[in-house]
């Protein structure tokens, strides 16, 4: 199939950024739209224009390294996957298709449909560590875990962090991912003893970061590859309310008054 | 900062109102505020169905309270001023925290209603100033306004059509902002379960249109002759 294609290309962070037309032709239906871009851009190799500079680790959908987005859809058409998992069978000659970079003031693009994501890795480090014993491995039975919990959690731990949540949202918050990383660990005993620290100190970091302020309209949970649902940012609230209610001594170091 | 100033309330508040979640907890309680009047103000109003006398007794009964009326509107007003102070801080953050936008942009998931609550808002707030003008103080009332004939009053006010009009629309609006914000104040506050919150979804949807229903029922019965005829 022949497809036109319409990609963000962007030099630098400074570099203002345009969209520019390249047509694929005879697009292989089986290949990944990855793959699709590899061949778009050995093409472009051998014409000697510079190629598209995109994100990708894994390209079986669980690292979280890809992701850009497809006519306005982050990921793509394809629900709960991710743009390495999203293959070309999905797509119909003729079709026109707009590639754009996450965009959000918390993501600065570094090339093309490549940003970065490292306000992400502040909000994990915001939530700080889990009491948890090192040396040798512990009984698998010493700590129990209900079935439900422990399915709660997973569901939450299925996060991967490629900020497609991010990118969906009219207000470019962090809500479902901040919410999952939450989620995940209020759900387990060994969550709960830096628990409400942790959500007050993430919270506090998503604003820092600029990401914006969550409407509960649920565009993050449609896009999430992972299918992650908009319970977890509720699961968010009420401990950031609990926390905020019983906070007992000054929690929130960078930021306060 | 000093432990003394740590542990005080004025501090805690201070933590939890900075966070755009604390914005939403203050957004949601306040929306309930307004919401429960607004029930409360749907059940007086629909008394124009048993006519004037009942609705100007409603009236005069509501002023035979001057402590309670005030302590309402003082409720009100200060509900009203931290629902628009906190959307319209929320409101910007939004804008600061995107500011190269989308050349092609899909909704894929949510209403338009949850969509255009910046829009919705301020217009509602805009009409309830009209509406006080109108009905309360009867500055923007039709020219028959008279001190606590509110049944006279109201017919006299929607036999004007641009009112008549402009008071549809702004309730259609509110139907919007209710099936959103009628929800959306439970997920603020942490209120979510899958079994529940589709529930509590399709309820608030139900309620958002049973209540524009109800208020536009009333101009609509005043240009069709039902209410008011004989005045
Ligand atoms: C009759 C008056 C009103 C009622 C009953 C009402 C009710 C509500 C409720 C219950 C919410 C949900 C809160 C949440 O998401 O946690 C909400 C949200 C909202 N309200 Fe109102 N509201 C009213 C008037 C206004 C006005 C005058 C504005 C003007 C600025 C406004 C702007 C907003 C906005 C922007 C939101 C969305 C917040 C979000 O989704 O993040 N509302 N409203
Ligand atoms: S490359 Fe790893 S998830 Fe797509």
């Amino acid at each position: 199939m022949n497809l036109t294609l319409h990609i963000w290309r962007q030099k630098n962070a400074s570099d203002p950024g345009r969209m520019v037309r390249y047509e694929a032709k005879n697009v292989n239906a089986d290949m990944s739209f990855l793959e699709m871009l590899d061949v778009l851009n050995e093409e472009l190799t051998l014409k000697g224009e510079d190629p598209v500079a995109f994100d990708s680790d894994c390209r079986e959908g669980i690292c979280g390294m890809c992701g850009f987005m497809i006519n306005g859809v982050a990921h793509g058409p394809q629900r709960g996957t991710t743009v390495c998992q999203l293959h070309m069978r999905r797509f119909k000659e003729g079709d026109q298709l707009h590639l754009e970079p996450w965009r959000a003031r918390a993501f600065p693009v570094i090339k093309d449909l490549v940003v970065d994501r490292s306000a992400f890795d502040r909000i994990i480090q915001a939530g700080g560590f889990i009491s948890v014993s090192t040396g040798s491995a512990p009984d698998g039975n010493a700590i129990l875990v209900p079935k439900p919990a422990a399915d709660l959690a997973m569901d939450a731990a299925a996060c991967i962090g490629c900020g497609a949540c991010v990118a969906a949202c009219p207000n470019a918050a962090a809500a479902l991912f901040t919410g999952a990383k939450i989620t995940h660990l209020a759900k387990l005993p060994q969550g709960q003893p830096e628990r409400y620290q942790r959500v007050l100190g993430m919270v506090a970091q998503a604003r820092q970061d600029l990401f914006g302020s969550c409407t509960n309209i649920g565009e993050c949970e449609a896009v999430c590859p992972k299918a992650i649902p908009l319970d977890v940012i509720a699961g968010m609230n009420r401990d950031f309310i609990k926390a905020s209610w019983e906070r007992r001594e000054e929690v929130i170091e960078k930021g306060a008054g | 900062m000093s432990s003394v100033a740590a542990d005080s309330h004025v501090h805690r508040a201070f933590h939890f109102y900075q966070e755009s979640l604390g914005k939403k907890v203050v957004m949601a309680a306040t929306g309930v505020v307004l919401f429960g009047y607004l029930v409360a103000h749907l059940l007086g109003n629909m008394q124009v169905y048993l006519g004037a006398e009942q609705m100007d007794n409603y009236a005069a009964f509501l002023h035979s309270m001057p402590a309670l009326l005030w302590g309402v509107r003082a409720l009100l007003l200060i509900s009203i001023v931290g629902h628009i102070v906190s959307s319209i801080q929320l409101a910007r953050l939004k804008s600061a925290a995107r500011p190269v936008s989308y050349v092609k942009k899909e909704a894929i998931a949510s209403s338009y209603a949850s969509r255009t609550m910046m829009w919705s808002g301020p217009i509602i707030a805009f009409f309830v100033i009209f509406h006080i003008l109108d009905l309360t103080t009867g500055a923007a009332g039709a020219a028959q306004f008279q001190d606590l004939r509110a049944y006279e009053n109201l017919v006299y006010s929607f036999r004007r059509v641009p009112v008549a009009a402009f008071y549809i629309v702004a309730m259609v609006l509110l139907c919007m902002h209710l099936y959103h914000g009628l929800w959306s104040m439970f997920q603020s506050m942490g209120v979510s379960h899958p079994r529940y919150t589709p529930i509590i979804k399709r309820a608030a949807a139900w309620v958002a249109i049973l209540m524009a229903v109800g208020f536009i029922s009333i101009p609509i019965s005043v240009l069709t002759g039902l209410v008011g005829a004989n005045l």
